[in-house]
């Protein structure tokens, strides 16, 4: 009894961290309608920016904390509402949870950046040695202050939201947007004030929660999931409902610690306790129901890649790195290895979230399932256990999406996330077990050896020849994922994207459709997984942990969901030798780099290939002496490289330079003949455009002069169809 | 046989969005379905068409009961329908629109001698007189044309009872026209068409029965020239004292 009582307590107060944290992300989702993947990414940043001002500085306790409440949070708050957020309006939910998610991921390299993550750092208890005697219990003033503060903030928030006139505008927002503005309330001063809530909050559970945690980063950004299984058994909506779920949660987690079994099979489970929790609750959610929604113009385009296309592609992508194989140098090799497993599980993406537009979290999951199928069955070097490997991630991505299925986009993301969590802490570092008569252990003892690849009799073992047998597995995936697009099955899950309502009165089973996809994406993932690991040689299973997936996400989201080509960039840019080999220093720069990127995706929804790449390219690809002299570059400096005239670098800047320079020329070349198309969608500069009226009188000035144009203008009468040359 | 609906009730909350509605709409005809904005015409379609849970009442299409199935089986056993507001695939092209449609359809009826879904596509498309658009994606479509995808994708599933929710709004008389005889085309062979509009000139024109719902209750059933001359009915529309008509 004496036991449960303590356990009971220490469960409150984790219960009331977990309620402050929840109902500021409860509180910016009903103001806002933005699911903020990054709010536990502030707390994180707030409870670093004290240990830093506390203990790195020495300043005293209350000016640390109030600096970083009253001054931090706030400005955090009003940075974000402007800069990211206010853009995210009329975006689809898939934007705004990958802007959010880019948003944690940038939070979560610069922390890394600044504070090194190998340096033990820990917090003290405020109040330190100082308990509370009551009867049988004693209870330390840090649990009790986060106690009180979590009840001050439940009154505080309840007071807020239903005494003050900014509280029941704020509410009033969540009801109508449109009729809260028609009433004089400005909805950018809302969401403004949500913003800064929330990251108070945020900052306020960051710093309550640091002296119990020894500080890592990577913590306390997954204080979100606690956070998400708080706010979802609330529904999203009610903050007393949220206060409850955080208390649920609180006690489980607490009594998971106590009573669980001490064996090591179950220990890792009271860590996956708030992914559980998270998972349950949202199989609890009410059916969303399918109802027709307006159709939104949509933004995004969806083009039907053609076999040629494709093949040349293909043939590009292994000719290249045949080349490639030939010059670079042993220890690079050792790290390009590792693009093409990377690129696989960015290619699994593509159906999934190019194609049938729902959100997988957990890629990296299948990944790690692949690999360790892969280790395990292909212990001999058979090549056949990627297909185990493919098998073993479809049935699992079957029994994880079966669930999960009629949840809708958003929620069945989380539900992936929770999936992912709960494997990273439970399943991938558990020991080894006896699974039919067999001993298993999903990583081995700490890590998981791969043995090369034999096929017919020859062994994969050098490096070259692994780099280019991945590039083949690359792009003979992607012919599958083209065959997939290009079917009916594709189609159907295009149209299932853009109207579930319709498909529905077609007679087409979304459950089933969804589920096909999610099996195939789950299995191609497990493939990337399996060759990822035979890359490395060995691998822990924190390679395959849950933020990696995320960047891969992020880098496939920013470069082009549905492009072939995003893949390779995810391969290159998060697994070739990259930032990281310039400047050692700046290791968590790729992350920042890839957050930032993210964080634009609001306003170009398409990515860097369909939208940037390809449009300027066409014009190099219709004049064939530009292509011809383009490949003539790229193997003549290849050339050079061979014969050891130029260094690598030299000649990936060559190789740069003409990848970015050829559309420029076809451009200039254009613009002489003056048929060229306006630049990134900008008005033509050359063209002024004139009020037909006032062109016929020559009297009035012309409508639209930029400023400053030197070049000579073309007038053209509003209504012309095009240039007219 | 067609459509019958028997004392079907919604209740939002505490308003009953429908109470009691019964209707049929019979094999071979067009059934025009009425009324003010509000009345509970849409959520009439959701409940047919398995979207909406009623409280009470059946839905039976053929004589066979539809209680508990998902739209989707709905839909296979052959009912079809439209949105009021549109519900196209808009990032696929107007032909891959009627495409996706006519291969579902397929495969529900896969017997030797159906139309290969492609052909069946293109007579759709120059059925409708949507060659024109045929590679235009569909949301870069005018309103009109959508509609008129929206009723070629529903008609390529091959249905055998069509609720169409205010197909004609947003057409030109031109459009409304074609769209007319399109309707008639389809009672000719032998759907049974429930048709939701506010265009009269069109109800009156192509319905057999129409029946008038007001408040979520049936006001009127009967032949076209009979609603315009029911008192109550002009009182639903034109309201008793200064009542403005409401679409």
């Amino acid at each position: 009894m004496h036991e449960f009582l303590i356990f009971t307590i220490s469960g409150l107060a984790t219960a009331g961290i977990y309620a402050i944290t929840a109902s500021g992300l409860t509180l910016t989702y009903t103001t806002t309608g933005i699911f903020n993947w990054s709010h536990g990414a502030i707390g994180m940043i707030a409870a670093f920016a004290y240990w830093q001002m506390r203990v790195g500085w020495g300043w005293p306790t209350v000016a640390s904390i109030l600096i970083c409440l009253l001054v931090l949070a706030p400005l955090l708050g009003i940075a974000m509402e402007a800069g990211v957020m206010r853009r995210l309006e009329g975006t689809s939910e898939a934007s705004k949870l990958v802007v959010t998610l880019a948003l944690a991921l940038s939070f979560l390299g610069i922390a890394q950046w600044v504070w090194n993550p190998t340096t033990y750092r820990a917090i003290p208890p405020l109040f330190s040695g100082h308990t509370l005697v009551l009867g049988p219990v004693r209870i330390s003033y840090n649990d009790l202050t986060v106690l009180i503060v979590a009840l001050v903030v439940a009154i505080g928030l309840r007071l807020l939201l239903y005494r003050t006139r900014l509280g029941v505008t704020m509410r009033a927002t969540v009801d109508d947007r449109t009729l809260t503005a028609l009433n004089g309330s400005s909805s950018v001063a809302n969401a403004r004030a949500a913003w800064v809530i929330g990251c108070m909050l945020a900052a306020l559970a960051g710093i309550l929660v640091a002296p119990t945690l020894t500080l890592s980063a990577t913590a306390l950004t997954l204080l979100i999931v606690s956070a998400y299984a708080a706010s979802v058994i609330g529904r999203l909506r009610s903050i007393p409902m949220t206060f409850v779920g955080a208390i649920i949660l609180g006690l489980a987690v607490s009594y998971s610690v106590a009573y669980l079994p001490q064996n090591p099979y179950v220990q890792g489970f009271g860590g996956s306790v708030p992914a559980v929790v998270l998972f349950i609750a949202l199989l609890a959610l009410p059916q969303s129901r399918l109802r027709g929604h307006r159709l939104l113009r949509s933004r995004e385009l969806a083009l039907r890649p053609s076999w040629r296309g494709t093949a040349i592609f293909g043939v590009c992508v292994i000719a290249g790195t045949v080349m490639l194989a030939m010059v670079v140098s042993s220890s690079d090799l050792f790290s390009l290895n590792r693009v093409w497993g990377l690129a696989i599980i960015g290619l699994s993406l593509i159906p999934l979230v190019g194609f049938a537009g729902r959100l997988s979290l957990c890629q990296m999951t299948f990944a790690g399932i692949g690999a360790a199928v892969v280790g395990h069955v292909g212990a001999h070097g058979n090549p056949l256990s990627l297909l185990a490997a493919a098998g073993v991630c479809a049935v699992v991505g079957l029994v994880v999406a079966l669930p999960a299925l009629r949840l809708s986009g958003i929620y069945f993301a989380l539900s992936t996330a929770a999936f992912a969590v709960a494997m990273d802490a439970w399943v991938f570092p558990l020991p080894p077990f006896d699974l039919f008569g067999h001993q298993f252990a999903p990583f081995g003892s700490g890590s998981l050896v791969f043995a090369p690849f034999r096929v017919g009799g020859a062994v994969l073992s050098g490096k070259e020849a692994q780099f280019i047998a991945g590039s083949v597995a690359f792009v003979l995936l992607c012919l599958i994922v083209v065959a997939v697009r290009r079917s009916g099955f594709g189609q159907r899950l295009m149209a299932l994207k853009d109207s579930p309502a319709a498909c529905a009165t077609l007679g087409m089973n979304a459950r089933a459709s969804t589920l096909a996809v999610f099996a195939l994406s789950a299995a191609l993932a497990g493939i990337g997984g399996g060759l990822y690991g035979e890359s490395l040689g060995s691998a822990a299973p924190d390679v395959f942990q849950f933020f990696t997936g995320l960047s891969i996400l992020l880098v496939m989201v920013v470069v082009g969901i549905s492009s072939l080509g995003a893949g390779v960039a995810a391969g290159l840019f998060l697994g070739g030798p990259t930032l990281a080999n310039f400047f050692p220093s700046l290791s968590q720069l790729s992350s920042v780099l890839v957050g930032a990127a993210g964080t634009g995706v609001g306003t170009t929804p398409n990515g860097t290939i369909p939208s940037g790449l390809r449009p300027v390219w066409s014009s190099v690809v219709k004049r064939r002496w530009l292509l011809g002299a383009f490949v003539v570059i790229v193997v003549g400096v290849w050339a050079l490289r061979l014969s050891g005239v130029i260094d690598n670098w030299t000649m990936t800047w060559i190789d740069l330079a003409a990848v970015f320079g050829m559309p420029g020329i076809a451009y200039t070349v254009d613009y002489r003949a003056g048929t060229a198309q306006p630049a990134f969608g900008l008005p033509d500069r050359r063209v002024v455009v004139v009020d037909e009226a006032s062109a016929r009188g020559q009297a009035g000035p012309p409508v639209d002069t930029p400023a400053g144009d030197s070049a000579n203008p073309v007038v053209v009468p509003a209504g012309s169809p095009g240039r007219g040359t | 046989m067609g459509l019958e609906v028997t004392d079907v009730s919604v209740h939002f909350g505490g308003l009953a969005a429908l109470s009691d509605v019964s209707l049929e709409a019979p094999d071979g005809s067009i059934t025009g379905l009425i009324g003010p904005n509000g009345a509970g015409k849409t959520t009439l379609f959701n409940v047919i068409m398995g979207m909406q849970r009623p409280v009470g009442g059946t839905v039976r299409l053929g004589g066979r009961d539809l209680r508990g199935l998902s739209p989707h089986r709905r839909a296979r056993l052959g009912l079809g329908r439209t949105f009021q507001r549109l519900e196209l695939f808009g990032t696929l092209t107007v032909r891959e629109n009627l495409a996706v449609a006519a291969s579902m359809g397929q495969r529900r009826f896969s017997r030797a001698d159906t139309v290969h879904p492609q052909a069946l596509a293109e007579s759709l498309l120059d059925h409708l007189g949507l060659a024109s658009v045929a590679e235009v994606r569909a949301d870069a479509l005018p309103t009109g044309t959508g509609r008129l995808v929206e009723l070629g994708r529903a008609m390529a599933v091959k249905p055998t009872v069509l609720l169409l929710d205010e197909p004609a709004s947003g057409q030109d008389s031109e459009e409304t026209t074609r769209f007319a005889s399109v309707l008639r085309g389809l009672a000719d062979d032998g759907l049974a068409v429930l048709l939701v509009e506010h265009d009269m000139e069109l109800v009156m024109g192509v319905c057999r029965q129409v029946v008038v719902l007001d408040y979520g209750r049936v006001l009127f059933t009967g032949d076209p020239a009979a609603v315009q001359q029911d008192p109550d009915v002009q009182q639903a529309y034109l309201g008793s004292l200064s009542g403005a008509p409401d679409g």
